[in-house]
């Protein structure tokens, strides 16, 4: 009898098995699959569509009379293009720059064990807590010369102080500069903490004893070794400069006249409210086309590092 | 799938509660702000009053740019609302795609063509068939003044020239006010620009300007010495301009910080707001060399091709409800603007209404009727939007010459078409 019941039991307990090992093969696809085509569709099938749009002479509403690239032809012969794109170049450049070396500094600072580091470092890394919207308005008054600072220097008697980058279609692209690098030095500087809290107690020590000095353990020990955060820390400034939108609405609107315009701006302005599709989906893939440039560089080198180590 | 099926059973029902020849029609909209919410919800009482379900769909922000923005998306997605407040050329451009219908019925009923001035309902046909009803004429070209600041200054009257402006502004700079308040936008400084401009140049100039936009007007004489004008507008001002919104440039006439701006007639509700008077606490003028012109911003309803009866009728209630004299007069007090119906009588108006009706009257006369380019009535969105940039550019750029301004309009222009 027990031989009897055994054998379709173990049958059925192998094929339960094989059935729970395939569930186990397929699941996680299975899982994974609505979420990939989700993305396929959302951003690869968009991608694709505002190339196709930027290829056509939509106006007003997508329609498709194909025209070849002369939407990227009107691009670069329009006027307020070249200035959002060089501004991009002032404004991402000045960022990234400002906020690793203004990152950096505070992060070495607070890794001299000092006293109520805790408190201190939520007060830098507060500000990556707002939107940028409120950091935008924020700037606006500041910098306002009739309200802001250069009215408060003025009325405690300097009379001749001048401040007003704001108004300055010239200096205005600093401001953006300004208001950004508060916002995200202090999200950088935790980047950096963590790097500098990664490193081996015993390096310094090794070092101090081989008689370097404090200047040179930072320029050839530290530096070197937080090469990742460096890396990482630029690539995501990056992409806050590139897709910088709400920063530039808030804090100057684009002005004064379109100085400040950003390709992020123009793109907005151009598709939605001007009626040319056609050209402000150009002007987005020659936004892609500048992510691409920096993201690709990048994963080939992850890549590339992941198939050496 | 879910959805499509619920908004197939939505749609099935919203056809069978259509029978009765009352409908729910959906209404999108940009009035939001106080006396045009008021005005808004107006017309939805009246319509309500008739037996059919006003749905609302007000976007507000950007002087429609948002809403025309949600209207697009769902065009594209095929589901248009009834009725949407679109201006000036965009009607024709949404008719010339096909999602406009026809409300011939109502303006034949009532006689539309008769008291409907021929010039401004241009607009609202499509191949010659009423598709939209205008609602209102707006004037742009004029000057809100605070009299104690000019009579503080020692300045008897709101310049008539430019000349006399300038002087008067320099009076007023001296006795400590700011002459002209504005608001550094775009389409404030090209409001503040095509009403110099269309003083020096006149009724005829203005249309070949910026209505045909033609070259040889674009990069005229005139044109130079508008612009130059214009840029010499930018020392009257403070230095404070930068983004400020129209409101806060018009308070500053309430407060008595500066002595006239340079704004459409909407201004009027926030000096009611403050509970003044015209004629006694503030000025309504025509800016200088501009008496006898008239540039106009009419809102307009658009209805959208609908198969459903029930909303047909409802769009056609509307539209003749919007022209009914008790409508005008009403929605006209709220709004600040004065009735697009010429025979409705402005006797219950304010004295600024009554003076902008005179106005129209001469400058339909004299042909000095223009539309604003500034607020979307004379060209299409893109060139709108490059002249936009080239004045704006000029205006805020010290070293812009006016010869440069007037060559860059014409290559913006041409290469937004």
């Amino acid at each position: 009898m027990p031989s009897n019941v055994s054998a379709p039991a173990s049958r059925e307990r192998r094929h339960r098995r094989s059935l729970a090992g395939h569930i186990e093969r397929v699941l996680p696809r299975l899982v994974v699959a609505p979420s990939l085509a989700v993305a396929l569709f959302f951003v690869y099938g968009y991608m694709l569509w505002t190339f196709l749009l930027s290829m056509t002479n939509s106006r007003m509403l997508p329609q498709y009379d194909f025209v070849g690239f002369e939407q990227y032809a009107r691009l670069f012969a329009n006027e307020r293009w070249h200035v959002a794109a060089t501004n991009l170049v002032v404004f991402g450049g000045l960022f990234i720059v400002s906020c690793l070396v203004i990152g950096l500094l505070l992060a070495i600072l607070l890794d001299q064990r000092i006293r109520q580091e805790g408190a201190l470092r939520t007060v830098y890394l507060y500000p990556m807590a707002l939107s940028l919207i409120v950091t935008g308005v924020v700037w606006r008054w500041l910098l306002n010369p009739g309200l802001g600072i250069q009215a408060m220097v003025r009325g405690w008697g300097f009379e001749d102080f001048t401040f007003n980058w704001l108004v300055d279609s010239d200096m205005a692209i600093y401001t953006l500069v300004i208001a950004a690098v508060w916002q995200a030095s202090g999200f950088v500087m935790a980047l950096f903490l963590a790097g500098l809290r990664s490193i081996d107690d015993s390096l310094f020590q090794a070092a101090a004893l081989d008689g370097a000095s404090l200047p040179r353990i930072y320029t050839r020990i530290v530096l070197p070794s937080l090469r990742p955060v460096v890396f990482s820390s630029v690539m995501i400034l990056a992409h806050i400069a590139i897709k910088s939108f709400d920063l530039v609405m808030a804090l100057t609107g684009g002005g004064p006249g379109y100085a400040t315009d950003l390709p992020a701006t123009f793109m907005y302005a151009h598709t939605f409210t001007r009626g040319q599709i056609g050209l402000g989906s150009a002007s987005a893939i020659m936004m892609l086309c500048g992510v691409l440039a920096i993201l690709v560089p990048y994963l080939y080198s992850e890549l590339r590092g992941q198939r050496h180590g | 799938m879910k959805t499509i099926h619920a908004l197939a059973a939505g749609a099935l029902l919203a056809a069978a509660v259509g029978q009765a020849n009352a409908a729910e029609i959906e209404v999108l909209h940009w009035w939001t702000s106080g006396g045009e919410a008021k005005a808004a919800n107006l017309l939805k009482e009246k319509l309500e009053a008739k037996g059919h379900t006003w749905k609302d769909f007000a976007v507000a922000g950007g002087a429609g740019d948002s809403a025309m923005t949600v209207l697009k998306s769902r065009a594209i997605s095929g589901n248009p609302p009834a009725v949407a407040q679109i201006k000036g050329p965009l009607i024709k451009e949404w008719g010339d795609m096909g999602f406009l219908g026809n409300i011939d019925k109502a303006a034949e009923a009532d006689g539309w063509d008769d008291f409907l001035p021929a010039e401004i309902v241009d607009a609202d046909k499509v191949d010659g068939h009423y598709a939209a009803v205008p609602v209102n004429i707006h004037r742009i070209n004029w000057i809100w003044a605070n009299p104690e600041v000019l009579e503080d200054s020692g300045v008897d009257h709101v310049p008539q020239t430019w000349d006399e402006f300038f002087d008067a502004a320099d009076k007023i700079r001296e006795a400590g006010y700011i002459p002209l308040a504005h608001g550094g936008q775009p389409w404030q400084d090209a409001t503040v620009f095509e009403v110099v401009m269309m003083g020096i140049g006149g009724g005829d100039f203005y249309r070949k300007a910026f209505v045909d936009l033609d070259p040889e007007a674009l990069t005229s004489d005139t044109m130079i010495k508008s612009l130059k004008t214009f840029k010499k507008l930018r020392g009257t001002m403070d230095e404070n301009i930068a983004g400020r919104d129209w409101n806060i440039a018009t308070s500053m006439v309430i407060n008595g910080k500066a002595a006239m701006q340079i704004m459409g007639d909407w201004a009027k509700g926030e000096f009611t707001a403050a509970g003044m008077t015209p004629g006694e606490d503030y000025e309504c003028v025509a800016p200088p060399m501009t008496e006898s012109m008239f540039s106009y911003n009419t809102d307009s309803l658009a209805m959208f091709d609908v198969d459903d009866e029930g909303k047909q009728q409802a769009q056609l209630d509307l539209a003749s409800i919007v022209l009914s004299k008790d409508f005008q007069v009403q929605f006209n007090q709220a709004k600040g603007s004065i009735p697009v119906r010429l025979d409705v009588s402005l006797d219950d108006f304010d004295a600024c209404a009554k003076a902008s009706r005179e106005a129209f009257d001469v400058a339909m006369d004299e042909g000095g009727l223009v539309p604003s380019l500034a607020h979307g009535m004379a060209v299409s969105d893109s060139q709108q939007g490059a002249v936009f940039d080239v004045i704006t550019n000029f205006f805020n750029d010290p070293d812009m010459k006016a010869e440069t301004a007037s060559e860059r309009l014409v290559s913006a222009v041409r290469a937004a078409e």
